[in-house]
């Protein structure tokens, strides 16, 4: 029995980049498929255009990829996109505070709220992920409404526009942003302890306890990450429509887990895949951007967008089965 | 039974060990000592609650009551590192192996081989590889180049040979072995049984937990039965014989009924 492990060959990483191999061809396909209908989608300045309006759901992502992969989700992190923005953009704007002090104001906001989301989750009561998001998700939008009075905040300095609006050697600067968080994502899962111990928690929590795993601590961290990535996505949205909105990043939370779902993480944890995510957002992003140059109506798009979501889950399901 | 022992003559000692999961009374005032060197075997039927009890000594369960003793000195087991740090080490019953990860991760779980940088743990991951194929190989174990098999892709056999593994990879004082042959044939208990007298030539104090009363005296050096989370029995495997401990571990009262 013990030798019969050798006899079948197999190769952790070929299984691993199997996982986000459906996503892949998905992506692929749809890539395929519209350049053959429209002339316009294969050009350069569409493909960047695509990155710009997909890298912030992009973001948000990340960190929802932590939260699934922990076993949890996180429901907060629209509503984190909205205050972090506001946050930013309100001591910009009503205050004059430093643009660098703002925004790191803002990316505070969001750790805070994640550490808030983590601490419930891992608390004596163990709050269920899903009622911790909920709740926090209502306060934090709550929170944006009562300090802007429910209005957006205009005419900001016209140098907080280059965060979400600029190009570094002619990639859109958020483009940049995003790469940069995917490729820390992937050393901190991948190479790291923390890593580890996400996808350990998620994968069988009362194993990872008694294998000495701090549960509570890696829970916040990954939280703390989700809230993290939101405020950045809210910063860089704000920055490109250069209002802080407090109603922005309705629905981005279903965007997020859609998004890591296609990339193969897996509802209840141990698994994920950080570049499976960032196939499962371009995917979104492609298919809306394509059904736009098609002219097809916004109706139209919320079908395709829930047939694609069901159709590679099922696929990557029944390819595992 | 054992009222007048020096403190010096247990590795690891618990006194009046209470446990109750809601109004389930798991274990009523548990006493047990293991010696320095022996092998303890711990016996009892299903829902006796030999697990509970053991895992009092991991950190896995928190008693309710009772003090537990290491080397003579009392010691709070408040969590599973704890129990790490004063050298206990568990092989659980469900395996506590988690699937979607590989054998060396499982292996070096919560001890991962690290560097820093940049303030961040980073993993040493052909190191922990090859000492933990260097580990296996050392058991007799050949998962030589799939080191990086994921746990889930091996058979209950092989998870439970893992999991035992790892508690022997790490302990170095006392290991626990809740049921380590429960899901093996009879080969590989074979390879178990003599892992554990490898253990106890190391110097290494072990507590077996199982179901088997041959693998037990053919192993033990003393035995002890819990029933209805209470200590019914304790006997030097010399003084004793598979009825006396049968009767023991289903209460006399059904001897010679049920049992030949
Ligand atoms: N976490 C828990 N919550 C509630 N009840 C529990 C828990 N753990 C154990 N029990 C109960 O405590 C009793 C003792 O369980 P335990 O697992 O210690 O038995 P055991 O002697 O190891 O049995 P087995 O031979 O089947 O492994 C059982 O009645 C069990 O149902
Ligand atoms: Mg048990």
């Amino acid at each position: 029995m013990l030798e019969k492990i050798n006899e079948r060959k197999f190769n952790f990483s070929s299984l691993r980049r199997s996982n986000i191999l459906t996503p892949s061809i998905a992506l692929i396909f749809l890539v395929v498929l519209l350049s053959f209908l429209s002339p316009h989608f294969l050009t350069v300045s569409n493909m960047l255009n695509v990155l710009r309006q997909v890298s912030i759901i992009a973001i948000v992502s990340v960190g929802m990829t932590y939260a699934i992969l922990t076993g949890g989700i996180d429901l907060s992190v629209g509503s984190v996109v909205a205050l972090s923005g506001v946050i930013t953009t309100m001591l910009l704007k009503n205050y004059s505070v430093n643009m660098y002090l703002s925004i790191l104001a803002g990316l505070t906001v969001g750790i805070l709220c994640g550490v808030a989301v983590g601490s419930m989750i891992s608390s004596k009561i163990k709050m269920p992920p899903f009622i911790a998001g909920l709740a926090m998700m209502a306060v934090v939008r709550g929170i944006a409404l009562i300090i802007t009075n429910g209005r957006p905040i205009y005419n900001l300095p016209e140098q907080f526009g280059f965060i979400g609006g600029g190009f570094l050697y002619r990639i859109p600067f958020p483009v940049i942003i995003m790469i940069v968080i995917y490729i820390i994502a992937f050393i901190n899962l991948r190479f790291t302890k923390m890593g580890v111990s996400f996808y350990a928690i998620g994968g069988n929590e009362e194993a990872a306890r008694v294998a000495g795993i701090n549960i509570r601590r890696s829970t916040v961290f990954a939280y703390t990450i989700s809230g993290l990535t939101a405020a950045v996505a809210g910063i860089v949205l704000a920055s490109r429509v250069m209002v802080g909105q407090p109603i922005a990043g309705y629905f981005y939370e279903l965007d997020a887990i859609a998004a890591s779902v296609i990339g193969g993480a897996r509802m209840g944890g141990g698994e994920a895949n950080i570049w499976g995510t960032l196939i499962g957002a371009l995917i979104m992003g492609i298919l809306k951007n394509g059904l736009n140059l098609l002219n097809v109506s916004t109706y139209y798009q919320q079908v395709a967008i829930g047939i694609v979501i069901a159709g590679t889950i099922s696929f990557n399901l029944l390819r595992k089965s | 039974m054992n009222d007048s022992k020096s403190k010096s003559e247990y590795i690891l000692e618990v006194r009046g060990i209470k446990k109750s999961f809601g109004g389930l009374r798991a274990l009523k005032s548990v006493d047990l000592g293991l010696k320095y060197n022996e092998v303890l075997a711990i016996v009892g039927d299903n829902g006796a609650g030999k697990s509970t009890l053991v895992k009092a000594f991991s950190g896995a369960v928190i008693p309710d009551e009772g003090k537990i003793y290491i080397d003579g000195e009392e010691v709070k087991i408040k969590n599973p590192q704890d129990a790490i740090k004063l050298g206990i080490q568990m092989s659980y019953q469900d395996l506590a192996l988690v699937d979607c990860l590989n054998i060396s991760t499982n292996l070096f779980m919560g001890r991962e081989i690290c560097y820093k940088f940049l303030g961040m743990n980073f993993l040493r991951l052909k190191k922990m590889s090859l000492e933990a194929k260097g580990h296996l190989e050392s058991l007799g174990i050949r998962t030589i180049g799939n080191i990086n098999e994921k746990v889930r892709n091996l058979s209950g056999g092989q998870r439970q040979v893992i999991a035992i593994s790892r508690s022997v990879f790490w302990g170095n004082k006392i290991i626990i072995l809740d049921e380590p042959t429960g899901a093996l044939g009879v080969r590989e208990s074979k390879k178990v049984l003599d892992l554990i007298k490898t253990l106890k030539s190391k110097n290494i104090s072990v507590i077996i937990i199982s179901h088997n009363l041959n693998h037990v005296f053919s192993i033990a050096d003393r035995i002890v039965v819990l029933r209805h989370g209470e200590k019914v029995g304790e006997k030097e495997i010399k003084d004793t014989d598979g009825d006396e401990v049968v009767k023991m571990i289903t209460g006399a009262e059904f001897a010679g009924k049920e049992l030949k």
